[in-house]
């Protein structure tokens, strides 16, 4: 049955862009209905989705993980979009690149062949593209066009990658390259190929030093297209990608160990610094958003089961948090038309849900109980901890405070102080008012159900098996 | 020795692509490159492959992109100052040292066994349908996507554009 997760979108697209005005609307209606079929199933019937009839697909709890973040993500965007963009065609032509990205993302974390997961990759480089450029004013197109080349850069050495693997291996499946590697041993050539296609999963995941792109791609998109690429895409493209090769196909040697986890400090010292230090509201979430990916790779880097189990654990958390902010970035730039933070100020007296979602949110990313986030950069520390990387454990528990820090400072710029004459007559905004509700039902929800063995025996330990 | 002095004409037309002055001249680097890949590619008895890189990369593109190039307005003729030319040679002596190194990683000892993909006299239609329905089904989403595209974007300039004369 996961067949459908790739077949239905495609349907859907070519049906919903017949020449018939009816159909067209129901663009949007169809996404919703699509992501909500597909978490649905995840939560329900992993069983039945484990079966697969065209296509060659593989299932594990990680894929199960990786489908409903995806489900959310695309099911907030989504709504988003029907909120914020008011050209109908325009709205339209957004839902279908949107399907067509869940698509891409499905098959990158259902495929279990190296190119096949590059051919996935490309169409959700492809739709992403076109998202950011969709409002075609200057920043958009920038923000495209940087994404656009680091993409194309990150391609190549992925493409490249995979060709020398494949003439070592004679297969692009990963149990065939995984054999091969197994008696291989540390060869020069080998190493090449890892170098090469760990470097393009870095570009994609936004790893420090390869971040250039996110912030621009992030804070340039339209709202709705930012809560998808900051939520799923990178996520899906760069982080799953990695973890999936490097747990399936590499293996956790110690070398790559030590490489992840100094990326990971990187990256999640150098994102929450810049973060201090933005004024643009979704630039600052955008080098937040590298933080967090940071936390995500350093607790994999481990390579101990708790390390995985929190890697992906915050990948979730992650996806839903993140989106929220986004989401709430949305409905104070589409209520005020401003970006800068030192422009707004006392917005919670007149958007009080989503100065309440904002708070939640940002509590969450900084790991606050029993918000969601808590525990799994909880599970992150104690894996560090358990692991004998104290140093590290401890930049990841100080780095905590940082985030607290520049998301206070963003609460109090936005949300609290003195409201602005300009600012008296916006009211909250009802058109986002779905997904706000949701993500933030789903961060509380999810740190309140951790605290009863529900989901510690459904969700996490699965996967910390892997 | 041949197949080396083939791929150093290779990087040489694909720097050409890169460096040419303006767009035209770049197209024809691109499409030297692409028929110099065939070749390669029936160096190694990849045929059918060769047959689509000349044909749809070298022949098709290459048309696509002239008719393109000839039907819009360059933006204007003036010509490019000494430094802008020089500036585009800034990354040569990385490339340089790329082919170097890969150059040199062919000439050495491989410190690995080859594999081939699979027996050359297996059909291509069981190896596309029968193994690699994935990668179709991947390929056709890119198109469509791509396709969507270009719609999106060059539709609604049209539209803005008439939007404006009204």
């Amino acid at each position: 049955m996961s067949d459908i997760l790739l077949i239905g979108p495609l349907l859907g697209v070519l049906l919903f862009n017949l020449p018939i005005q009816f159909f067209r609307k129901a663009m949007i209606p169809f996404g919703v209905a699509f992501a909500m079929f597909q978490a649905v199933a995840v939560l329900f019937f992993p069983q039945a989705l484990a079966i697969s009839v065209l296509l060659p697909l593989a299932l594990d709890d990680l894929t199960l993980v990786m489908l409903l973040s995806i489900a959310i993500v695309v099911f907030s965007a989504l709504l988003v979009g029907r909120g914020i963009i008011e050209d109908e065609i325009k709205r339209c032509n957004f839902a279908n690149l949107v399907v067509l990205a869940l698509l891409g993302m499905n098959g990158v974390v259902l495929c279990t062949d190296l190119f096949s997961i590059y051919v996935f990759i490309e169409i959700v480089a492809v739709s992403s593209f076109i998202l950011i450029a969709l409002e075609k004013g200057r920043a958009g197109l920038e923000g495209a066009f940087k994404y656009f080349v680091l993409s194309a850069a990150a391609s190549i050495a992925i493409l490249t990658g995979v060709a020398l693997l494949l003439v070592v291996s004679g297969s692009t499946r990963f149990i065939d390259v995984a054999t091969v590697l197994g008696t291989a041993g540390n060869k020069p050539f080998l190493l090449l190929a890892l170098a090469l296609f760990a470097g393009g999963l870095f570009i994609k995941s936004g790893l420090m030093p390869f971040h250039g792109w996110v912030p621009d791609a992030y804070s340039s998109a339209p709202a709705a297209v930012s809560v998808l690429l900051a939520g799923i895409v990178t996520k899906t493209t760069g982080v799953y990608v990695l973890i999936r090769i490097v747990g399936d196909v590499l293996g956790l040697t110690p070398t790559i160990r030590e490489i992840m986890m100094l990326v990971g400090v990187i990256t999640l010292v150098g994102g929450a610094l810049a973060a201090l230090v933005q004024n643009n509201f979704k630039r600052m979430l955008a080098y937040s958003s590298i933080s967090q990916v940071g936390y995500i790779v350093l607790s994999f880097g481990t390579g101990t089961p708790l390390g995985i189990a929190g890697a992906v654990f915050h990948i979730f958390n992650h996806s839903v948090f993140k989106s929220l902010l986004f989401v709430n970035a949305a409905a104070v730039e589409k209520k005020t038309g401003v970006g800068a933070m030192n422009e707004m100020g006392g917005l919670a007296s007149k958007m009080p849900l989503t100065g309440f979602a904002s708070v939640v949110g940002l509590l969450s990313t900084a790991g606050v109980p029993p918000l969601s986030g808590f525990w799994s950069k909880l599970v992150i520390i104690l894996a560090l901890w358990q692991s004998g990387h104290f140093v590290y454990a401890s930049i990841a528990v100080l780095f905590s405070l940082v985030t607290l820090a520049y998301f206070l400072l963003m609460q109090r710029k936005v949300f609290f102080g003195h409201l602005r004459h300009s600012f008296e007559n916006i009211g909250e905004a009802v058109e986002l008012a779905v997904p706000t509700v949701l993500l933030t039902a789903i961060t509380i929800g999810v740190g309140l159900l951790m605290l009863t063995p529900v989901i510690k025996g459904s969700f996490l330990l699965p996967v910390s098996g892997m | 020795m041949l197949e080396i002095v083939i791929l150093i004409l290779l990087i040489l037309a694909g720097l050409w692509a890169v460096m040419a002055p303006n767009l035209l001249k770049a197209a024809i680097g691109l499409a030297v490159a692409s028929a110099i890949l065939a070749i390669i590619m029936f160096n190694l008895n990849a045929t059918l492959a060769a047959v689509f890189e000349l044909s749809v990369c070298a022949g098709l593109i290459t048309v696509v992109f002239i008719s393109v190039i000839s039907l819009t307005r360059q933006p204007s003729d003036r010509e490019m100052s000494s430094k802008k030319i020089l500036k585009r040679f800034a990354f040569l002596p990385l490339v340089m040292l790329l082919a170097a190194l890969g150059l040199a990683m062919l000439m050495s000892k491989p410190d690995f066994n080859l594999v081939m993909a699979q027996s050359p006299s297996e059909d291509m239609r069981l190896v596309l349908w029968g193994q690699r329905q994935m990668d179709l089904l991947g390929q056709v989403v890119v198109l469509l996507t791509a396709v969507f595209g270009v719609v999106v974007l060059f539709k609604e300039r049209k539209r803005q554009e008439k939007e404006d004369m009204e």
